[in-house]
């Protein structure tokens, strides 16, 4: 029987790390995250397994420490939410610009601006659609509980190495914080030099006699070669859209209305289609666990199964945009969000379902 | 005698490292920094550490440097290379860590990074290459401008009201309790890139000591930039930039008294 624990979301992902042979934390502390940070200063991995854990000056050195991990081909990470989100944007452009693997944690708070310090999923399109400058996606997860957090970063860190692209993790203030059963997978020791070599032979680990000298970098200046490798980028794109789409569905197989949730806001939902279902409605859920790629397909499937579908958000309504595309009209697509830090409840969930329906 | 008797081994007196690749160097004629990537790879050369070393380049004229010198190398964003050097010798402590950066990279974008990295003493190097101006984007204002220099943005005159005063950073990092070793020189003349050049390897020596950060200011010319000849430039920077920044060592901690 594996051990469980229990620990706040934050904490699993720390642990996590830890656990799963990361390399290297980098991170600055803001909340609702900073307990990532804390974790680990307290584990103090450094005297077992070796992984360094550093706080930088400032979520923009952050990023860059990730960077230069990860063009070492370590397996480096940092967390942070909204605003030190936007400040690591340009360092994720670069990242994805010389196509290197990391893991991003994203705890995210109510914004714009400083915003608020609850949790909100308002940089979903930030995260998804891209965040820096330049054409270019990460692979985004989208958690709902503390098992998740802890479970993302090891399979964050097998998709950033599979592709060579940075991995945000896209939690929100709830599951950061809440405390649940976390269930610890066995250990994986740290990549030993050899693997290493193996597995990143792009990676700056020192010009040896027997391959060329190894150049990161994110710089083109001539225009075909910068097409030419935005279009390379297209098609790894591509294959992960096609690979690496998850999502999990609740009461989907015979539903007539389904609700669109990530994250926490998935749970309530559960709740809510549980409450509709003894009502006598026939709704089911569809959790998107990966934001990029987008269950793109799945939703056109069920588009013709059901007569509407919902999005839940704790935003203003952000992911329903990449519902209706996928949807394309074949059914109506309705929102329904909190923001600012407020969470919704089921029963607001139910009021809002009834009355973009016409139900009673 | 022919070219090829020339080229006998015994008549060779001075041979390029092969730290420096073949590449043709996109520098304009009279920059410095043609001279300074010869010095750095000479001293890796010579130290025997190409396999441990790893270049971090900036943003500017010198974003290419990954082209010249026959190590691994990471491009960094503009003025963030001490964030990348910082994590790549903490998860390789072996390795010699450089960072090459021009005086609009580290003195102005990049002042949050660099003046951490020395807080926290990290065991890198870092060549600093002040001359006064932003080369690659056409001679702008850089933080180290002198006053009344002209530039791009400062087409009368660096003028303290508007512009501000000349960053002089080598001394305030010299404070920092994890700097090992600061030093400034400059390469106009033989005998002025002899120095740099051993300062160079002190620096690079003093990064595996786990004393902290070893800096190499280098004072030199954009004659692009300034709108000089090369020689002109030279004379330039020893009449004005060395009065505002002047050559030797300021910070070295091993030195005895």
């Amino acid at each position: 029987m594996a051990e469980k624990i229990l620990m706040k979301g934050n904490e699993a992902i720390a642990i996590s790390a830890i656990r799963n042979g990361a390399d290297g934390y980098f991170g600055y502390p803001i909340t609702p995250q900073s307990e990532v940070m804390e974790t680990l200063m307290k584990e103090r991995p450094w005297l077992t397994t070796g992984m360094v854990v550093l706080q930088a000056e400032s979520e923009t050195s952050s990023i860059n420490m990730v960077y230069g991990g990860a063009c070492c081909g370590k397996k480096v990470m940092t967390s942070s939410s909204s605003p030190g989100i936007s400040l690591m944007c340009e360092g994720l452009s670069y990242l994805a610009g010389a196509e290197l693997p990391c893991v991003v944690v994203n705890c995210q708070r109510g914004g714009p601006g400083l915003g608020t310090i609850q949790p909100s999923q308002s940089d979903y399109n930030q995260c998804v659609k891209g965040g820096g400058h330049g054409d270019y996606n990460a692979i985004v997860l989208a958690p709902a509980s503390a098992q998740d957090m802890y479970d993302f970063v090891d399979w964050g860190f097998d998709l950033a190495f599979k592709y060579r692209t940075p991995v945000i993790i896209l939690a929100d203030g709830i599951v950061g914080q809440m405390m649940e059963k976390v269930e610890l997978r066995p250990e994986k020791p740290r990549m030993t030099k050899e693997e290493l070599l193996k597995v990143a032979p792009w990676a700056t680990t020192g010009k040896t006699a027997d391959r060329p000298y190894n150049v990161i970098t994110s710089l083109a200046l001539e225009s075909d070669v910068q097409e030419k490798f935005n279009q390379k980028l297209a098609a790894k794109y591509e294959v992960i859209r096609e690979n690496e789409v998850k999502y999990e569905e609740y009461m989907t197989e015979d539903a007539e209305y389904l609700f669109v949730a990530f994250g926490c806001s998935s749970r309530i939902c559960e709740a809510v289609v549980d409450q509709l279902r003894e009502q006598g409605v026939k709704a089911g859920l569809l959790r998107p666990v990966t934001l990029f790629p987008f269950p793109t397909k799945r939703l056109q499937e069920l588009s013709s199964q059901v007569k509407s579908m919902m999005t839940i958000e704790l935003n203003l309504g952000q992911m329903v945009d990449d519902v209706r595309l996928a949807v394309n009209g074949a059914c109506p697509v309705g929102f329904y969000g909190r923001q600012g830090g407020n969470i919704f409840t089921p029963d607001e969930i139910v009021d809002e379902f009834k009355k973009f329906n016409n139900l009673k | 005698m022919n070219i090829e008797d020339i080229k006998k081994p015994e008549n060779i007196v001075y041979k390029k490292t092969p730290i420096l690749t073949d590449n043709v160097m996109h520098y304009c004629p009279g920059c410095s920094h043609g001279t300074v990537h010869k010095l750095v790879a000479e001293v890796i050369e010579e130290m025997g550490i190409q396999e441990e070393t790893i270049g971090i380049s900036p943003v500017g004229c010198s974003v290419f440097a990954y082209n010249y010198l026959n190590v691994d190398w990471q491009q960094a964003a503009h003025g963030r290379a001490p964030a990348l050097a910082t994590a790549t010798k903490r998860l390789n402590p072996e390795k010699y860590v450089f960072t090459y950066q021009g005086d609009g990279d580290l003195a102005s974008i990049g002042t949050a990074e660099i003046i951490h990295a020395c807080s926290r003493g990290e065991n890198i190097v870092v060549i600093f290459i002040n001359n006064g101006i932003y080369g690659m984007t056409g001679g702008q204002m850089a933080p180290t401008t002198l006053l009344g220099m002209k530039t791009a943005t400062t087409p009368y005159g660096r003028d303290a009201k508007l512009n501000g005063f000349p960053l002089v950073l080598a001394p305030m990092i010299a404070q920092l309790d994890g700097t090992a070793y600061i030093t400034r020189q400059s390469v106009h003349t033989a005998v002025a890139a002899r120095k740099a050049k051993a300062a160079i390897r002190k620096a690079f020596e003093y990064s595996q000591k786990g004393i902290g950060l070893s800096f190499v200011e280098i004072v030199a010319t954009c004659n692009s930039g300034w709108k000089m000849s090369p020689t002109a430039a030279n004379k330039w920077m020893v009449e004005n930039m060395f009065p505002k920044y002047p050559l030797g060592d300021i910070k070295d901690v091993l030195k005895q008294e």
